[in-house]
């Protein structure tokens, strides 16, 4: 089972990842934010890699994006920092999630030969689908990477399955139509989806998009393995400079708390 | 679960910065995964780099194109609005003056901007809303830079009865007021984006967003040869009847084919629009001019081919001016319209293969060159257009008196006339 390439262990369910735009406001900070989210009982940490056109992104992660930019937060730096977070996290998932166009400066091959050395298990590319990652797949593969692809709610039940296969560690199902950010409500988009996805595979499915408190954290871990929390997160910090750490400790132990042991394993 | 033992090493940013700049380069690094001949795909330029939300629309999109471009009466409508509504053919003028002033080739406008709504745009905008008929959508959504394809598409929307949204940057809202208070005056409405540069690059971004919220109601009227496949393809082909006409009127005209054709290139739908015909035809010289701004530096300039590296920026894989960490880079125009970091994938290719030559022309040349025609021809050029009539200045002189150059005037000038205003000086 390809899994073992990504030790993504959503041992609690629902799983928790966190997303975080790194270099938000600089590299200490995130490095901090990243520690402590993964005290607090973060499964699976999303590293978020700064791009100055973030078509996928609602406000929140734009404005982070910019503060990161602003003093040149570089995807070479985010996998320095991955690596540093490795050194004091064994078992957590490390994810790089990006957009195309820094992996593809840096060199497809370059990239996965340093990220693989930084410890990062799996990688996400906003904006490449698997039409698109007949190389990227293969570089991924052959420095043992997890690729994740993205599913989303208008994605074809045959689209769904070569996802699927194309995906390793965990498949990453958008909740609904649009760009990252907190909402009111979970769409009915979402169940609808995972549904779906888990008649075309067993690996664990992460709904991200839109979740932001504790409840809604709690309905996803009905009928999902695990939930992204992304813009709640970069907003947390957002709000609270000077003890982002902190802040965001304690949000991430809210939701954690909402998590149980269930008596058998993931898959 | 079995943990695969991890190799801690930290020894990684070095690696990062060095030769960086060499690395996405399709000469120091064949970029062999990208099949060439495949839908969407122009040589190694191209694809569809999207969020998975939007495949479903692109492949929709695609499908209906495919199937109206072989349905004899989604063509004849189509012909039908272009004669009725935008007014094609366009004309071919011998621009005798000009001509003797530049004392060289014999010089032919193509005059795209005679059309209704001042600029080619309509054509494509005619094309996708009839589509966005057979979709059954009823809500379109574009960007625009200049503001010519948002009153072209708020135009179509008006005739055809459909609701339409235009972003556009906000430091383009200043600079092309007209065009602002025209769009709403045809009923759509103008959201302006304040990110970024608040230029073309940045309307693209918001009107992606909107889309990918609203995709199932909502068409996305893309303005250029740029984007994701289909429209690279699409929108050029509802643009091919520029160079078709200009092809049979210049043999008319002359009996001959033309040395040079000559347009400028922001996205580059105009550019291709008129090359696509001449083609085949391989002693015809197909010369595109981009931007040059005010200087050389990165930031300063639209000139892609000009410090640009191949990469991936909304959806496509083509020249895109960036730093060495792949990192969008701003621009410079005096022109909206060709205010851009990156340029149609199908231009990345004909310039590969040696079949195109790109050159740029500065704001003052373009501004000099407006001048010139409005004062040799009684025509006022938009900004845009006046970069390709910059490189005719240039290069007619040094051709004989026997070759023919056609350029094509993409639109024409009322846009800019406040920009104009600004910075020339005229007794």
């Amino acid at each position: 089972m390809p899994i073992s390439l990504m030790p993504l262990s959503f041992y609690k369910k629902p799983g928790l990842v966190v997303y975080v735009t790194c270099g938000d406001p600089d590299l200490a900070t995130t490095r901090a934010v990243v520690l402590a989210a993964i005290e607090a009982g973060a499964d699976v940490i999303e590293l978020g890699v700064p791009f100055s056109d973030p078509v996928a992104d609602g406000p929140v992660i734009q404005r982070a994006s910019e503060r990161a930019l602003k003093h040149g937060t570089s995807l070479g730096q985010v996998l320095t920092l991955a690596a540093e977070v490795r050194q004091h996290a064994q078992s957590t998932g490390l994810i790089v999630f990006s957009y195309l166009n820094p992996i593809l400066r840096m060199g497809m091959e370059k990239f996965c030969m340093v990220a693989r050395h930084a410890g990062v298990d799996g990688v996400l590319v906003t904006d490449l689908p698997v039409e698109e990652a007949g190389e990227y797949s293969r570089a991924m593969k052959a420095h043992e990477l997890a690729p994740v692809f993205l599913a989303a709610p208008t994605s074809s039940d045959a689209r769904l399955k070569r996802i699927a296969e194309a995906s390793r560690g965990f498949v990453y199902a958008v909740s609904r139509t649009g760009v990252t950010g907190a909402r009111r409500e979970l769409a009915d988009d979402a169940k609808k989806l995972v549904r779906r996805l888990q008649r075309v595979t067993k690996l664990p499915i992460a709904v991200g998009f839109g979740i932001s408190n504790a409840e809604q954290f709690a309905e996803v871990g009905q009928f999902a393995d695990a939930a992204v929390v992304g813009s709640a997160i970069v907003d947390t910090i957002e709000r609270n400079r000077g003890r982002e750490a902190a802040a965001v400790g304690e949000f991430v132990g809210k939701l954690s708390a909402v998590s149980y042991q269930p008596s058998a394993k993931m898959p | 679960m079995a943990t695969v033992p991890r190799a801690i090493k930290v020894k990684i940013p070095a690696l990062a910065a060095k030769n960086s700049a060499r690395v996405g380069h399709p000469r120091s690094n064949p970029r062999s995964k990208s099949p060439a001949g495949v839908a969407g795909r122009f040589g190694v330029y191209g694809g569809r780099y999207v969020p998975e939300t939007l495949m479903a629309a692109l492949y929709e999109l695609e499908r209906e194109y495919e199937r109206a471009k072989r349905d004899p009466k989604f063509q004849r409508r189509l012909e039908g609005l272009l004669r009725t509504y935008a007014g094609r053919p366009t004309a071919l003028s011998f621009a005798r003056r000009l001509t003797q002033k530049l004392g060289g080739a014999k010089i032919y406008l193509k005059r795209e901007d005679l059309l209704h709504t001042g600029a080619h745009k309509i054509n494509n905008c005619l094309g996708q809303a009839l589509l966005v008929e057979r979709m059954g959508k009823r809500r379109v959504i574009a960007e625009t830079g200049a503001g010519q394809h948002g009153v072209a598409t708020a135009s179509v929307c008006a005739l055809l009865g459909f609701e339409c949204v235009v972003y556009m940057g906000t430091e383009d809202m200043r600079r092309q007021e007209l065009n602002v208070f025209r769009m709403r005056l045809l009923g759509a409405e103008v959201r302006g984006v304040e990110s970024g540069s608040r230029t073309l690059k940045d309307a693209i971004n918001e009107a992606m967003r909107d889309w990918v919220t609203n995709v199932r109601t909502t068409h996305y009227l893309l303005g250029s040869v740029l984007g994701a496949h289909p429209y690279p393809t699409m929108v050029r082909d509802f643009h091919r009847v520029i160079g078709r006409e200009a092809r049979a009127q210049i043999l008319k005209a002359e009996g001959k084919l033309p040395a040079a054709v000559i347009a400028c290139v922001g996205g580059g739908s105009n550019a291709i629009g008129i090359f696509y015909e001449f083609i085949k035809d391989k002693k015809v010289r197909l010369i595109g001019v981009e931007a040059g701004g005010r200087g050389e530096a990165l930031g300063e300039h639209a000139a892609r081919f000009r410090g640009g590296l191949p990469g991936v920026l909304q959806g496509t894989y083509s020249y895109v001016l960036q730093d060495s960490a792949g990192q969008i880079a701003n621009t410079h125009s005096i022109s909206a319209g060709l205010d851009y970091p990156s340029i149609g994938p199908e231009h990345a290719a004909l310039r590969d293969a040696g079949r195109a030559e790109y050159v740029a022309a500065s704001d003052a040349e373009a501004l000099e060159a407006t001048t010139l025609l409005a004062c040799t021809e009684g025509i006022i050029p938009a900004l845009e257009s006046a970069h390709a009539v910059a490189e005719v200045v240039k290069r007619a002189p040094k051709m004989k008196k026997s070759d023919v150059i056609i350029v094509n005037i993409s639109g024409r000038g009322d846009k800019d006339i406040g920009i104009m205003r600004e910075s020339l000086s005229l007794q």
